[in-house]
């Protein structure tokens, strides 16, 4: 079309355009408001000749009174955090049982009948080695950790998102994003991200501006994702509800992860603020946020939809990445140079460093390795600490995931290790602040499309977490 | 005989119309008409466009939820439709990016028809969206959404009296509940087929100073491109100096014939 036109055809253009150009001196720079003006009066009139108001109003009008709850200064924050509360409560303690009936299935029934298959198909060593024990017990792994949890958690968001909350929780929140430079809207992409920061990346193309949706992007990390909950409760339940007497043992783990989470969203408002300070300058833009009305929310279409939409869909991209990593965990084990496998020359090297930072060389490994998905975390440690204390009474085997079902067996290989609450501390602590999971950083990419972006995303955190366990160690040693 | 006469007048019933939806999903191709969804954040356009089209987009309840352009398609009355949920925007007029996807797609998508999904209880700001999209396109259907919301709020809208300011077909529905979709599917269908003709409402109360330029550019703009449905939309918008209408008209891309499908640009939206 465009070559076809004719040089008067383009004169014409040119003319349309400066006569336009011409009349917008004329008119002044009030065109804009006037043309909205006029469209905002006729509204008005329309609606008041269509529109009639009968009835009184419901003597008790519910919505408003629950706004006011929902959104008051003084009962809003409370609010929140018990609604939180619950909603985690209700993940891990439901998941529990699923998650170990699943665990039961991939890891103890079907593993070793897989093993039983490989064998009689005469399959070698190494290959049924890298195939079973390494990709599939990444993703049996995966699968039974992260399927049960997100499967309570994203239909519980779901159904409050339905009800009308989430933009309550925005309002809330509003003027501490403001506060930090962001916008108010990275409110519901931080809830996004409890579930999965992957989920929440995506989440904030609800917000318009470039330079806030990229603080946003960035300070998602911080909001604990499902595939970080497993390893915060359980160091927690090991090593922190073990310094208080049994009864109160339970409380007092679930209030250090509700405490790690809080620290979370601390780093969201500081790094927020120090983003839109320095790299990420500029004034927090304006937006209206609409409180919708509160809606009873549809149960089985909410069910239906969060399961399709966001677990499933979240699930398989973390089997995709679980797979390859279940073949490095198998071959840097399995890898001999010398006397050593490659894991243990790479724990020997890391290890001081590990110390200094109140971790060890198989923390820092297993989070190398654990990059692809946060939910093998907690394996792949149990994995290399076995292997490099020669241990091999304890595990299935080398470069072997296992679970362990009790508690003291987890506490003799980590008593074994030379684990501390501080290591325990810290390693809570540096699972809430690293880089994001792969895929989340592939995310990152394909949303912002800058390599040099998805770099700060993924080293802001990681420096910022050896920082925080470097002082935290420092601390706690001149303390102790 | 009989049997024809049955089905003849069958024809003629819009219930049986209703029966006559099918419900695509995601298989659009080889449509007749492209439908274009838009309104104002939460009014239900994801639930509209489930209801039409059997898919199950998320829906949720907070403004700004529908993010990309979803499409779907379905048949109805033995024509193929295809249907795209458009983000939800409060105006077209200024310049954030959903709203620019929606601008957009209706400026250069053409769709075939509009529909404008409004929320009942809220009218009054609805409109300004309505009168909007109704400068951009004169073939537009409003969709009266939430209907249960209004009269448990005690409103009444008068849909015809409504329909007759803003010259489009105006159905009250209750999405949520499949209430109104069979009225909605015929309005839609009578507005593709050009059996109802729209005679949309144009924004009036401009100052005398602005009418002057604007006719004077819409009589330049005819004269290039006589076949423009939003000659007086596309003047206002070169008043404000807006770039990307600027770009469009000096590339041709505004010129092409209305009810032509250009590919190209379809693809390049959104």
């Amino acid at each position: 079309m465009a070559n076809k036109m004719t040089f008067s055809h383009k004169a014409a253009v040119e003319d349309i355009i400066t006569t336009a150009n011409r009349f917008r001196w004329e008119l002044g720079e009030n065109l804009h408001d006037s043309v909205m003006d006029a469209i905002y009066q006729d509204a008005a009139g329309i609606a008041r000749r269509v529109v009639t108001v009968s009835g009184e109003k419901p003597r008790f009008d519910w919505e408003r009174t629950l706004d006011r709850l929902l959104t008051s200064r003084v009962t809003g924050f409370p609010i929140m955090l018990l609604l939180l509360a619950v909603v985690f409560w209700l993940t891990i303690a439901g998941a529990n049982v699923p998650s170990s009936m699943l665990a039961t299935l991939l890891v103890d029934t079907l593993h070793p009948a897989l093993k039983g298959l490989a064998a009689n198909m005469g399959m070698p060593w190494w290959l049924d080695g890298l195939l079973i024990d390494g990709m599939y017990l990444a993703m049996a792994w995966v699968v039974s950790v992260m399927l049960p949890p997100m499967a309570i958690f994203f239909p519980l968001f779901t159904l409050l998102e339905d009800f009308g909350y989430l933009p309550r929780v925005a309002f809330n929140l509003d003027h501490l994003f403001r506060k930090a430079g962001a916008h108010g809207k990275q409110a519901l992409s931080m809830s996004m991200g409890y579930g999965c920061n992957a989920a929440g990346v995506i989440a904030t193309r609800i917000i318009d501006s470039p330079r806030e949706r990229l603080i946003a992007i960035i300070t998602n990390n911080f909001a604990l994702c499902n595939g970080r909950w497993p390893t915060q409760i359980l160091i927690a339940s090991l090593f922190i509800g073990a310094l208080v007497p049994p009864a109160l043992a339970g409380i007092v783990s679930a209030a250090a992860v509700v405490g790690v989470t809080l620290l979370g969203v601390a780093l969201t408002f500081g790094i927020s603020w120090v983003l839109s300070r320095t790299l990420l300058k500029g004034e927090p833009s304006t937006f209206s946020l609409e409180l919708p009305p509160y809606r009873p929310p549809r149960i089985l279409q909410t069910l239906y939809t969060s399961l399709i939409d966001r677990t499933i869909f979240v699930l398989w991209r973390a089997v995709v990445f679980a797979l390859p990593s279940g073949a490095v965990i198998w071959l840097v084990s399995n890898i001999h140079v010398g006397e050593a496998s490659i894991a243990q020359h790479v724990i020997q090297f890391l290890d001081p460093f590990g110390l200094i930072i109140g971790l060890n060389g198989v923390i820092l490994l297993a989070y190398i390795i654990a990059i692809p998905a946060n939910e093998i975390v907690i394996p792949t440690i149990l994995m290399l600490t076995v292997m490099s204390l020669g241990m091999h009474d304890m595990g299935a085997g080398t470069g072997v995931l296992f679970e362990l079902s009790e508690q003291s067996a987890y506490m003799a290989i980590f008593g074994a290790a030379g684990w501390t609450t501080l290591t325990g501390i810290c390693l809570m602590l540096f699972s809430l602040i690293h880089n994001p999971c792969s895929t989340t950083l592939f995310t990152i990419y394909k949303e912002t499309g800058s390599v040099k972006w998805t770099a700060v995303s993924a080293l802001l955190p990681v420096v910022l977490g050896l920082v925080v366990c470097f002082l935290v160690a420092q601390v706690w040693r001149m303390v102790g | 005989m009989s049997q024809t006469s049955t089905a003849h007048a069958c024809e003629t019933c819009p219930i049986h119309h209703a029966g006559n939806l099918i419900r695509m999903g995601i298989k659009i191709d080889n449509c007749d008409f492209v439908i274009a969804l838009a309104g104002n954040p939460n009014t239900g356009k994801s639930t509209v466009f489930n209801a039409l089209t059997g898919l199950r987009q998320h829906t949720g309840n907070w403004p700004g939820k529908t993010v990309t352009r979803a499409e779907g398609g379905f048949i109805y009355n033995k024509h193929r439709y295809k249907i795209v949920d458009l983000p939800g925007t409060y105006s077209l007029l200024s310049t954030s990016n959903d709203e620019e996807i929606a601008r957009d797609f209706l400026l250069f998508g053409r769709p075939d028809v509009t529909v404008v999904v409004a929320d009942a209880t809220r009218l009054e700001r609805n409109l300004n969206l309505i009168l909007q999209v109704l400068e951009i396109t004169d073939r537009a259907v409003v969709c009266l959404n939430l209907m249960d919301e209004a009269r448990r709020h005690g409103l009444q809208v008068d849909e015809r009296r409504l329909s007759k300011e803003l010259g489009v077909p105006v159905i009250p529905t209750v999405a949520r509940r499949n209430q109104g979709i069979d009225e909605l599917l015929r309005a839609i269908d009578e507005v593709a087929t050009g059996s109802y003709r729209c005679r949309p409402r144009r924004i009036q109360g401009e100052s005398p100073a602005l009418r002057k330029a604007l006719n004077l550019l819409v009589r330049k703009l005819r004269a290039l491109h006589p076949e423009l449905p939003n000659a007086r939309w596309v003047a206002l918008r070169l008043l404000e100096g807006d770039q990307r209408i600027i770009d469009a008209l000096r590339s041709g891309e505004l010129g092409e014939l209305h009810g032509e499908q250009p590919a190209a640009s379809v693809a390049s939206v959104g």
